[in-house]
């Protein structure tokens, strides 16, 4: 099953390779990996998506408690969340199918953000879901290719995953 | 206060109590060497830096201290890699401090460039590279903080040539502050309660104690639980010492090569305590038959260590001393009649299937005889490290340990190469007593050069080479799983070990007769200097029992 893990680490060089490296050498497969600043001077957000029954997961919680670098650790899985991608796709935009892609991005409130004699950047923000369908939608155009944030993750309401008070 | 890199980490080890070093020098702590030079702080030269990192492993397990190793850059750091490996795997705390190339250098593949801190990720509870002076004496406190608290292991601090030589504001501070780390000590009072509940209510009652009861020194506490609830104990290799081996209701080790008593009772036991263990696979054989019919109490103070292997139904998270102190307090000695018969049954399991071999007159030397005779003549009174193979299994299994600090020996890694100079470690700890180590002719050709360390600093080790002529623990595997091939296990080719010893200016013993063990052990141990005997054993003894790799424990060979 797949668990979002929000991950607070100090900001020290070696942190990425430290958390990343306990995944894979204890056999846990990352999917997907973001990383990121936080309000907190020092202190980086990192969210892994991985895909692990319950009882793996709990013992991938307390492997990482204990790196020293790791302040703290959040399942995000079971609560009320948001999460999100970013996605910036190239495609083969020739000057007859222009509007018809500029539809489609209106469509999934996609923008272009770039666009040359022959291909268009589009930038598109949104669920996994959502990303996977606007990419089957492009495919039909030709997407030369893609770069991804890696999904994000904060819990909905004032409630907070990791109280900066640490 | 004003200090170079180099004075401050001198300073730190000294704030520290740090006695010893042991280490070896190089072209990227020449500096860090200049300032012991010039202080004339106890320093070990070890002959390889395996060597040193191992003796301070020895050091650290015989005095409970951290064992502090230096090596230089390169060559030199990962040269401690399999040190470093053998103590996280035993929770042994050490403080490896390696030099660097120089901070402008690194990353350019300078000459003798390691990225030991890349190499030792997860190998160390938490590694540095110093990239600011200012910073060396935070770090140095950390380390030691980090190391010797919660689940102990290794620290490596790697220091750039350059930093060693720089000056910096030197303050060392009194206490450390890590929001990211703070180990529980005391248990949880509602799963303690629990714990004690349900050892009033057992009725097979059984202590699986490991480690943690050594580390933490929780071995009164673990005997009186004992002794007041009527609970037989087993000890993993690691726990050895957790109670006395002659302890009435010490069954000895389980697992695989433990005793018919230990596992059988594992396999009835309707409560199993376990204090400091790790359910490490040497132990439980086949997971889902372990401890089929029990409840589990599993105190730890890793909480990572709970329900990692198998799940427990009472986790308590805290210091094995602390918690055991506190379940004590909770508990009254009482007639235990339901537990009468269950004590019944495995001292009578105990009694009537013991660890047992024969030695005949004319026989082979036997090695098991040979560890027998060693444990009679130091009065169970030596501190026994080991190398690695069936001579580690006689060895723990024949000596029997009686005090927790004094057997020594790789558990987790299960290191070739680690007796002699973990025993030059226990040695420089406590010169006094009587340091012996349990050799594998195989195992021992793996840091033989440390003699050279034992007899520069006349350290009186005595030396036990256990030689089967074979890599015997492998030829034992080959002998029952592998259809008796013998690939590549036969020692022939071997130094005389007895002229090796000579060449490097310790006295050399040999023994290939029963008759003239104890005579030849009794001289050995009046030498005052480091002593090699070469006991040439019966090339194909086996350890028994065994319980074959990937089965439960109850299925044993020699088991009777
Ligand atoms: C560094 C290392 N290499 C290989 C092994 C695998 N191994 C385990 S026991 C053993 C044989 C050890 O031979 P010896 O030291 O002669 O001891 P014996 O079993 O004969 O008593 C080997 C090769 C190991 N444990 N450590
Ligand atoms: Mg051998």
């Amino acid at each position: 099953m797949e668990r979002i893990l929000a991950i607070l680490v100090k900001d020290r060089s070696g942190v990425l390779t430290r958390v990343s490296g306990l995944f894979s050498r204890r056999g846990y497969n990352i999917q997907n990996i973001a990383v990121g600043r936080t309000v907190e001077p020092g202190v980086s957000r990192m969210t892994v998506t991985v895909d692990a029954d319950p009882l793996t997961v709990e013992q991938i919680v307390k492997q990482l408690n204990k790196l020293i670098d790791v302040l703290k650790v959040s399942d995000l899985t079971d609560e009320p969340a948001v999460e999100r991608e970013l996605i910036l796709v190239k495609v083969k935009a020739e000057p007859g199918r222009r509007s018809e892609i500029q539809q489609m991005a209106d469509t999934f409130r996609a923008k272009i953000i770039d666009l040359s004699p022959d291909s268009m950047i589009i930038e598109l923000t949104g669920s996994e879901q959502k990303l996977q369908a606007f990419l089957t939608m492009m495919q039909e155009f030709g997407i030369k290719e893609i770069a991804c944030t890696g999904k994000i993750s904060l819990l909905r309401g004032s409630k907070v995953t990791c109280d900066m008070k640490i | 206060m004003r200090l170079t890199g180099a004075q401050m980490v001198l300073a730190c080890l000294e704030a520290e109590n740090v006695e010893v070093i042991f280490g070896f020098p190089g072209g990227a702590v020449l500096t860090l060497y200049d300032e012991i030079y010039k202080k004339g702080f106890k320093h070990i030269l070890a002959r390889h830096e395996q060597g040193a990192a191992h003796a301070a492993d020895g050091y650290a397990r015989a005095s409970g201290k951290p064992g502090v190793v230096i090596a230089t850059s390169g060559p030199g750091a990962t040269n401690i890699v399999t040190g470093i490996a053998t103590a996280y795997m035993d929770s042994v705390p050490l403080i490896a401090i390696t030099g660097q190339v120089a901070t402008p250098l690194i990353g350019s593949d300078a000459f003798q460039e390691a990225d030991i801190t890349g190499i030792t990720l997860p190998i160390t509870k938490n590694n540095y590279l110093v990239k600011d002076i200012n910073e060396l004496p935070f770090i140095l406190k950390e380390a030691f903080h980090v190391a010797n608290t919660g689940r102990k292991g290794p620290v490596l601090i790697d220091l750039p040539k350059d930093l060693q030589a720089q000056e910096g504001e030197f303050y060392y501070p009194e206490t450390v502050e890590i929001s990211s780390y703070k180990p529980v000590y005391e248990g949880h009072a509602g799963q303690i309660a629990k714990a004690a509940d349900a050892i009033k209510k057992a009725r097979r009652p059984l202590l699986y104690a490991g480690g943690g009861v050594i580390s933490s020194g929780a071995h009164e506490e673990l005997l009186q639980l004992s002794k007041m609830m009527s609970i037989p104990a087993t000890l993993t290799m690691n726990g050895l010492g957790g109670v006395p081996y002659d302890y009435e209701y010490f069954l000895g080790m389980p697992g695989m090569h433990g005793t018919y008593a230990a596992n059988n009772a594992i396999n009835e036991s309707d409560l199993l305590i376990a204090v400091g263990v790790r359910f490490d696979d040497r132990v439980t054989g086949k997971l889902e038959d372990f401890a089929p019919r029990a409840e589990i109490i599993h105190i730890d103070i890793d909480p990572a260590e709970i329900g990692k292997n198998i799940s427990v139904q009472i986790p308590i998270v805290g210091d094995c001393k602390l918690v055991l102190k506190e379940l004590l307090r909770r508990l009254q000695p009482v007639e235990k009649t339901n537990a009468k018969k269950w004590c019944a049954n495995v001292l009578e399991w105990k009694t009537s299937k013991p660890l047992h071999y024969s030695q005949e007159p004319g026989d082979y030397l036997k090695p098991q005889f040979v560890i027998e005779e060693f444990y009679r003549l130091t009065e169970g009174n030596a501190i026994v490290a080991t190398d690695v193979g069936q001579h580690q299994m006689w060895a723990v299994q024949y000596y029997r340990s009686q005090k927790p600090r004094t057997l020594i020996s790789s558990g987790g890694l299960g290191t070739m190469g680690f007796g002699l100079p973990a025993a030059i470690g226990a040695q420089v700890a406590f010169p006094e007593k009587q340091v012996i180590c349990f050799a594998g002719d195989g195992s021992f050709q793996m840091n033989s050069q440390e003699l050279a360390t034992a007899v520069h600093y006349n350290i009186p080790v005595k030396i036990a080479i256990i030689n089967n002529k074979y890599l015997g623990m492998v030829r034992q595997w080959q002998e029952l799983f592998y259809g008796s091939r013998y690939a590549h296990t036969s020692l022939d080719g071997s130094p005389d070990f007895v002229k090796l010893a000579e060449a490097y200016g310790a006295k050399g013993l040999r023994v290939a007769k029963a008759e003239e063990t104890a005579a030849t052990i009794k001289k050995a141990l009046e030498i005052p200097g480091p002593v090699v005997i070469d006991f040439q054993v019966d090339p194909e003894e086996n350890v028994l029992p065994m319980v074959p790799p990937g089965t439960s424990i109850v299925e044993m060979i020699g088991g009777e």
